[in-house]
């Protein structure tokens, strides 16, 4: 138990060392060539952005219910999606090749017309944030879904199961491992989504705060901003990593 | 003379794939009784594998009679138990749970199941292992969990498809003396599909000789080899003969 404890504090105090390091690189760099503030604040200056009211809570709010909406939403859509492909041949052979052809389309040039359609907030970002990260979760599912053994699927058949039977007791565990490498993949395309779409229009958030503070060249709040959006996509990559590790590794099935 | 558990009579199975009619059986005519062990032997491809399926209600056969259970009920949801030559277990459920499976499956009162698989493990000698995940156990032993696994639902018929296939020699000479054990033990109808001559008329209390594809039977005769048997059987002079008998069938000698 205690070397357990060592191993983990090691391994978080690494962790913390690597990031701390950066920001020292970061502030030196600031320093030593006398960069000015408005190309790239000192970290202590970005942290002082904090204090004007920006806002910060609110917008780091509304951007995390997009990010987070988009993707839970890309989480049911693609699991669901390629579950009914594989329940049906049909569907996989017409609506599949659609799926890849619309998502040929490039999201960013969407987001003018969803504001055209749903004016502007919070949902027509989740919308956009969503359409571009779903698809990595329906391919790897589908995968993984391949991956299940005939014979298996055959044996509980046999028994009469039910088709939900069949899908959360085989189908589902069996395909963790390929959903959640899709999920890990789709956690920075939903962050970058949900920044396009305050990008081209929105009232809030923190993608909508960088295009404000551009015009003051208050580039400190802008640095904030970004490592307020990259905090975000962090603390979704790790509640997802976690979920990975209680589902997952925790039964061996990784190894 | 029991009475006729499995009755099939000019059974015969068509696959339709693109423009050909692909003639999995035909004219597979074969009766069973309570309790038998009966070995299906015959060359890779000739349709082995559909019958057993066909028995396990998840194939229609396209004509003659398939009748199971005899006078008696039969569910084949509630009354097969299936063994294939993979094991098959799910590799996130520890053995027991994987025991349990069918149990599950079938809303079975779970208490009861729980002991009854410990109860299986134990007959098929994984006492210690139930709490185990499948990649802790050896293939022989996932095999054994898996032949637990087909009992715990107490199905009338046991399907087996190369169930030891996979299996090193010596290991599977070792699993063929468990399963006459078990199957003695248990009593249950076991229609057991192979490739290895040796394997179908050391287990079996009767072989029946499938020819190449399309599958018809070419032979289907009673093993009388004193029970329980042992390995040294397989050198006798009525071994030999039955093998003999079973090779000139496939063209083998």
């Amino acid at each position: 138990m205690t070397t357990w404890l060592a191993d983990k504090g090691r391994h978080y105090g690494f962790i913390i060392a690597v990031h701390a390091l950066v920001v020292l690189i970061w502030y030196l760099f600031v320093e030593i060539w006398d960069v000015p503030a408005y190309v790239m604040p000192t970290p202590q200056a970005t942290l002082a952005a904090l204090s004007i009211d920006y806002n910060w809570l609110a917008n780091t709010r509304v951007t995390a219910i997009e990010i987070f909406g988009g993707y839970f939403i890309a989480v049911f859509v693609g699991v669901g999606l390629a579950l009914a492909f594989s329940w049906s041949k049909i569907l996989n052979s017409t609506v599949m090749p659609l799926v890849v052809s619309l998502n040929m389309i490039p999201k960013v040039a969407m987001g003018p017309l969803f504001i055209v359609w749903m004016s502007y907030g919070v949902i027509p970002n989740i919308i956009i944030a969503f359409s571009i990260c779903f698809l990595p979760i329906l391919l790897t599912t589908e995968r993984g879904l391949r991956e299940i053994e005939p014979d298996l699927v055959d044996l509980v058949r046999a028994l009469k199961a039910s088709r939900w039977q069949i899908f959360t007791k085989i189908q589902l565990p069996g395909s963790l491992p390929y959903i959640f490498s899709g999920m890990k993949v789709a956690v920075v395309l939903a962050v970058a989504g949900a920044i396009v779409g305050e990008f081209i229009a929105s009232q809030e958030g923190l993608g909508y705060l960088m295009l404000q503070v551009q015009v003051t060249l208050d580039t400190a709040a802008m640095f904030m901003a970004v490592l307020l959006i990259t905090l975000v996509g962090v603390v979704l990559y790790m509640l997802v990593l976690g979920l990975e590790r209680f589902l997952v590794i925790s039964d061996s099935r990784v190894r | 003379m029991a009475e006729v558990f499995i009755k099939l009579e000019e059974v015969r199975k068509v696959y339709h794939a693109r423009n050909e009619e692909i003639v999995a059986i035909s004219d597979v005519t074969l009766d069973i009784e309570q309790g038998e062990f009966v070995s299906l032997v015959g060359p890779s491809g000739c349709g082995k594998t559909t019958l057993l399926k066909i028995l396990a209600g998840l194939h229609e056969h396209d004509s003659g009679i398939v009748e199971i259970g005899g006078g008696g009920s039969f569910d084949p949801s509630r009354d097969v138990g299936m063994v294939f030559q993979a094991a098959l277990l799910l590799k996130w459920r520890k053995i027991i749970d994987n025991v349990l499976l069918p149990a599950e499956i079938l809303g079975l009162p779970m208490a009861e199941a729980r002991d009854r698989a410990r109860d299986l493990l134990a007959m098929v000698g994984l006492d210690g292992f139930k709490n185990k995940y499948p990649y802790e156990l050896s293939g022989g032993m996932q095999q054994r969990a898996a032949i637990a696994r087909s009992l715990v639902h107490d199905p009338k018929l046991i399907l087996m498809d190369e169930p030891f296939g996979a299996l090193d020699a010596l290991t599977r000479d070792r699993m063929n003396l468990e399963l006459m054990r078990i199957w003695q033990e248990s009593r249950k109808t076991i229609v057991f599909v192979t490739h290895s001559i040796q394997e179908a008329i050391f287990l079996g209390t009767r072989v029946a000789v499938l020819s190449a594809r399309p599958a018809r039977m070419a032979d289907n005769f009673q093993v009388e080899l004193d029970m329980p048997r042992r390995l040294e059987i397989k050198t006798s002079r009525k071994f030999g003969e039955y093998s003999q008998r079973i090779y000139r069938l496939l063209g083998l000698e």
